[in-house]
């Protein structure tokens, strides 16, 4: 019993979302969308068992003064202060609660993004870095593709005599826009419809009760 | 003289408001008394306002007025069509009168003659609506264009997604076939996927060494493909974490992949015989936030130093700032995603990366069970059946420009292959 009804809650509502995708008819057209409404209240409830654990976790650290312990009064603080500000003024435009976001917690998320371009720099020249074949092939096409993406790309190829009358004054551009239209799209296709054929079988797998593991076991 | 320069602008606007009224705001001839004998045989179809003509009715004709049910949908909606003539005085605005089962007639909408094409929503199933077309020509109309009849129904099937319905058929018919012949015992090939079998070595360095393993299963919810097939392999990571007795931290970014998440560690715990290991707190909630998450997930890496790391799921931007830091405290890392733009961050900064369909393998591969083996199988052969599918569609249609057979073939194959 304890494996048959999450098999079976299972099974029905992979079959009702598959049903709702190929017969429009009722009632299997707003059973799809309800079903989906569902997961959007649970999914909100669920937020409470977030704040409740975040407040859980970091509250036993600070009480039992575990490892790098100081950094918890900060979060709860903030949590409790964003928390206050939210229910006490509201949400709106120009309130306490926008203007913490607004002028921290949007700084503070532009400032991890912005750290990505050292970490594509670091990654790339590990990538390009690495002597064999295919790792040089890789650092040209890329260098192709950059140039390609920048005028300065083509201001370089029609220093070349005669590259800016010929046929393709932009030669570079447009071998930058064939890497990515041709080679690279046909390979990032091909990921995709493999995915598509692991995500089938995937669901396949556990509207049958086929995969299990997520119930803990495999009988 | 500035008055002066912008009179005929004035007129001219007057002009265009006149005849562009719509019908029922239109009051009726535009008049310029005196001005009718320099104005005779006026052809201005919506009244003149040189002139004092009145506005004559649209006889331009709307020609094949049909009306049909909606394909696909789920009922209650028609469309009209029709195209127009280009004789006579031209419509600026089309009555739709709809009557239902032989009642009285009442207006149902509006429209611009140009459209060509008009839906009408909200309707009963099953009963007969008669719709007449009237033509108005500034504020006047014009004897009924026509009408059309029509039945709403709902579709049972969309027939736009046949195609789609039939691959779906064929892909689950060989996939339940190489179950079934796993289930019999027939031994199956699954090449070795290096990612899935690092697994093993992965929690067992993490053990030797005495450091957590943190398994991230990206940043999307429980309605994500990704992120459910990211806790299936975690259900199998924490089983062997569970026999090694190694300690593994599951940071979260969704609260509802936090609970799914802890129920799947505390079950693979305690079938694996060892509750008293299961640590609750490490499967935790950080943020919502992306970025917020990867600071904080950076910062688990840098204090806690772990020792392996898994990033299994739907990944974004942050997919390189956690892969990157990872990989500066020295962590051997397994990363998979089907995300196409982040698999080159992975491949760059992790030891093993998942490609895509290798996410979705993994927990069939680990399990070394014949009935999900079967099932990858069963994927490998419907790959090959879109491979062959592939090669046929490209074929046909480059034979298609020289041999019409082959065209239609590949017409045929486009039509199997398109979802609507």
């Amino acid at each position: 019993m304890r494996l048959f009804v999450p098999l079976f809650m299972t099974f029905i509502c992979g079959m009702i979302i598959i049903l709702q995708f190929f017969v429009p008819h009722r009632p299997f057209s707003t059973l799809g969308e309800r079903l989906t409404d569902w997961y959007m209240i649970v999914a909100s409830a669920a937020i409470f068992l977030g704040a409740v654990n975040l407040l859980q976790v970091h509250s036993a650290r600070i009480r039992f003064r575990q490892k790098n312990w100081q950094y918890s009064p900060v979060v709860i603080g903030g949590f409790l202060v964003m928390m206050a500000a939210g229910f006490g003024w509201g949400v709106a435009d120009g309130k306490p609660f926008d203007w913490m976001f607004q002028t921290m917690v949007v700084p503070m998320g532009a400032t991890m993004f912005s750290l990505l371009a050292f970490f594509v720099a670091s990654a790339a020249f590990r990538a390009f870095r690495s002597s064999n074949w295919r790792a040089t092939l890789l650092l040209v096409s890329a260098f192709i593709v950059m140039l390609g993406r920048v005028p300065i790309g083509d201001v370089i190829w029609r220093l070349i005599p005669g590259a800016a009358a010929s046929s393709h004054p932009n030669l570079v551009n447009e071998i930058a826009e064939w890497i990515m239209q041709v080679p690279n799209m046909a390979g990032q296709r091909a990921v995709m419809i493999g995915a598509s054929l692991g995500v089938v079988a995937t669901s396949l797998r556990m509207i049958f009760g086929i995969e299990r593991s997520y119930l803990g076991g495999s009988d | 003289m500035r008055i002066a320069s912008i009179a005929p602008l004035l007129l001219w606007t007057l002009a265009v408001a006149q005849v562009s009224a719509p019908p029922g705001l239109a009051s009726g001839p535009g008049t310029q008394p005196g001005a009718a004998d320099s104005c005779s045989g006026c052809p201005a179809a919506a009244g003149c306002l040189t002139c004092a003509a009145p506005p004559a009715a649209a006889t331009a004709r709307l020609l094949d007025i049909s009306a049909a049910d909606v394909p696909n949908d789920v009922g209650g909606a028609v469309e009209l069509a029709w195209t127009m003539s280009e004789e006579g005085v031209p419509a600026d605005s089309v009555q739709v009168l709809r009557s239902a089962a032989g009642a009285e007639p009442e207006e149902a909408g509006w429209i611009l003659p140009a459209a060509g094409s008009w839906a009408d929503e909200g309707l009963r199933d099953g009963v007969e609506y008669t719709y007449t077309l009237v033509p108005w020509a500034g504020g006047v109309a014009g004897a009924p264009a026509g009408s059309a009849s029509v039945v709403p129904a709902a579709s049972w099937f969309h027939m736009g997604r046949l195609g789609m319905f039939i691959l779906l058929t064929i892909l689950t018919l060989v996939i339940l076939a190489y179950i079934e012949r796993a289930k019999r015992g027939h031994k199956l090939y699954v090449r070795e996927i290096a990612g899935i079998s690092a697994v093993d070595d992965a929690v067992g360095r993490a053990t030797e060494m005495g450091r957590p393993i943190l398994y991230i299963p990206g940043i999307m919810d429980m309605d994500d493909i990704q992120t459910i097939a990211s806790m299936v392999i975690l259900g199998r990571v924490a089983s062997k974490t569970a026999e090694y007795g190694a300690n593994l931290l599951v940071p979260n970014t969704r609260s509802v992949v936090m609970s799914v998440a802890q129920e799947v560690v505390k079950e693979a715990y305690l079938a694996a015989g060892r509750p008293d290991a299961y640590r609750r707190e490490n499967i935790n909630y950080l943020t919502d936030d992306q970025f917020g998450y990867a600071a904080g997930v950076d910062g688990i890496m840098v204090r806690q130093r772990p020792a392996a790391i898994f990033l299994l799921g739907t990944f974004y931007a942050e997919s390189l700032i956690l892969a990157e830091t990872g990989k500066s405290v020295g962590a051997i890392q397994i990363a998979g995603t089907a995300m196409v733009s982040q698999l080159p961050f992975f491949i760059a900064a992790c030891d093993y990366t998942l490609i895509g369909e290798e996410l979705f393998a993994a927990s069939a591969y680990l399990s070394h069970e014949p009935k999900l083996l079967g099932s990858l199988k069963g994927q490998d052969a419907a790959k090959l059946v879109i491979m062959i599918l592939i090669l046929l569609g490209v074929a046909a249609a480059t034979l298609g420009t020289a041999w019409p057979p082959a065209a239609k073939a590949a017409d045929f194959l486009r039509l199997l292959t398109h979802v609507d």
